[in-house]
């Protein structure tokens, strides 16, 4: 009984005293923010990326092909280096001026490394539509890009969709890692309380749950997604 | 309407049209036979240049075009192709499916469009499904509809790539006379199909493709009844 009091108290001192639960919040609106944006960041890379990478390989326009080799490059780097080192460099040596702002690297960072992930998630899913589709496109006299825009792509990001939700997943829960270039997310600020109350494991267990609803919030919304995509299955 | 003049087509070393010259005039039905691998898929797939000849040339309507300047999508409009395995946008409604083309290319609007689709799904017998999706169709009616889908381009000449062959067979019946009844409007119309039945029927002229080039062509009756070419014998003693 004693000890349940203890904990119950160590739960309200790391919320309640000097509205230290403001604090989560300034914490969760930054990850949310850094998240958003490197998620649109991220799609829009990806998206164009994959289509570069694709079309080149169809085609014999040499400007693509070396487009084409550049992304490649691009997508090697990024999956072959750990996320917080990229961190680092960007930060120290791309953004070099003083007046660099922070959240700005990081929505860069963050956005660049997740195009690399979504491109070939992307690409994986126009190489899944038959090649059919492609034909009867241009049969009817669609240029390259239209059959992309109009028949390849909204077919392919309905088999994408559970590998690119995945991705978002990673993404939010990644960003924690902001936190090593003096960015007050939810992790850091559950940091920061745990060192003044001295007891950080309930500021942890307050933010995990905080990731937890977050990422339950957005399996729900890309289910529903899921099903509005799926309704041309139905017999 | 279609010339072609020594059309060449290879993959790597490996030749599949081994030099065509054609000529097909407007209203014109042309059927095309021949064993599988003789390059017949091959040559109808070239004329609105899903296949890039390797050598000769295609002319269309007076243009070339094989040519660098000329602007395929432009021409493709005109040159409906139909699949054998029907390759309908699964994620689109029969409607739009039918509609997304016409609409997009701005050639009509959406209204005209949807009267266009209405009128044609009227034509191939399946009103009723405007507004299911292909997969809830069979086999027989998903090529109707690709049928439908071709038609709403208003094209000059109508390319079937072995229409029937994905059918099971009593649903071929439905999709040649939708076909026959298209050749009777006047379409022009080339076929590559081993229905030879229908064309003994529709056909005004049949070539019989062989190791990429045409080994024999004649009106039906003459090609069914007195084959010259020991190859084609030798094909229709087994077909028929």
């Amino acid at each position: 009984m004693e000890k349940l009091q203890e904990i119950a108290e160590q739960f309200y001192n790391a919320l309640i005293p000097q509205q230290r639960y403001l604090a989560y919040l300034d914490g969760l609106k930054m990850t949310l923010l850094i998240s958003f944006f490197a998620v649109i960041l991220g799609v829009t890379i990806g998206v164009v990326v994959a289509m570069i990478r694709v079309t080149a390989k169809n085609g014999k326009s040499v400007l693509l092909k070396i487009l084409s080799k550049i992304c490649s490059i691009y997508v090697t780097l990024f999956r072959s280096t750990p996320l917080i080192v990229q961190l680092m460099i960007i930060y120290y040596m791309i953004f070099t001026s003083r007046d660099t702002n922070p959240i700005i690297v990081g929505m860069v960072c963050f956005g660049m490394n997740s195009g690399a992930y979504v491109s070939e998630i992307v690409r994986a899913g126009i190489e899944s539509i038959d090649r059919g589709q492609t034909e009867a496109g241009r049969s009817l006299g669609f240029t390259t890009m239209q059959t992309m825009r109009y028949i390849i792509l909204p077919q392919a990001i309905k088999n994408i969709l559970p590998a690119l939700g995945n991705e978002f997943i990673v993404l939010v829960k990644e960003t924690a890692a902001i936190s090593v270039i003096a960015i007050n997310d939810l992790t850091k600020m559950a940091g920061f309380i745990g060192s003044r109350t001295y007891k950080p494991l309930p500021p942890y267990i307050i933010a995990a749950v905080i990731y937890l609803i977050i990422v339950l919030i957005l399996t729900k919304f890309l289910n529903m997604f899921e099903r509005r995509l799926a309704k041309s299955d139905n017999h | 309407m279609i010339t072609t003049k020594n059309l060449q087509k290879a993959f790597q070393d490996h030749v599949v049209l081994a030099g065509i010259d054609q000529h097909i005039e407007k209203g014109e039905k042309v059927v095309i036979i021949g064993p599988s691998g003789s390059g017949k898929s091959t040559f109808l797939r070239c004329l609105n240049l899903l296949e890039e000849p390797t050598g000769g040339e295609i002319w269309f309507e007076g243009t070339e075009i094989t040519s660098k300047d000329c602007d395929i999508n432009k021409l493709r409009q005109k040159m409906g192709m139909v699949f054998q395995q029907f390759n309908l946008f699964p994620h689109k409604s029969i409607m739009q499916n039918i509609t997304l083309a016409p609409v997009k290319l701005g050639l009509m609007s959406q209204e005209e469009a949807d009267r266009k689709a209405r009128e044609l799904l009227e034509r191939v017998g399946l009103p009723e499904k405007a507004d299911a999706y292909p997969n809830s169709l069979s086999g027989g009616q998903k090529q109707r509809v690709a049928i439908a889908r071709a038609l709403a381009m208003n094209p000059d000449v109508m390319l079937f790539d072995e229409p029937t062959s994905a059918l099971d067979p009593e649903m071929v019946g439905e999709v040649l006379e939708i076909m026959k009844e298209l050749a009777d409007d006047g379409m022009t119309m080339v076929v590559v199909t081993h229905e030879m039945g229908f064309a003994r029927e529709v056909a005004n002229r049949v070539l019989f493709i062989d190791e990429g080039v045409v080994k024999e062509e004649n009106t039906p009756d003459e090609f069914f009844s007195n084959p010259q070419n020991p190859r084609l014998k030798e094909f229709l003693s087994k077909v028929l």
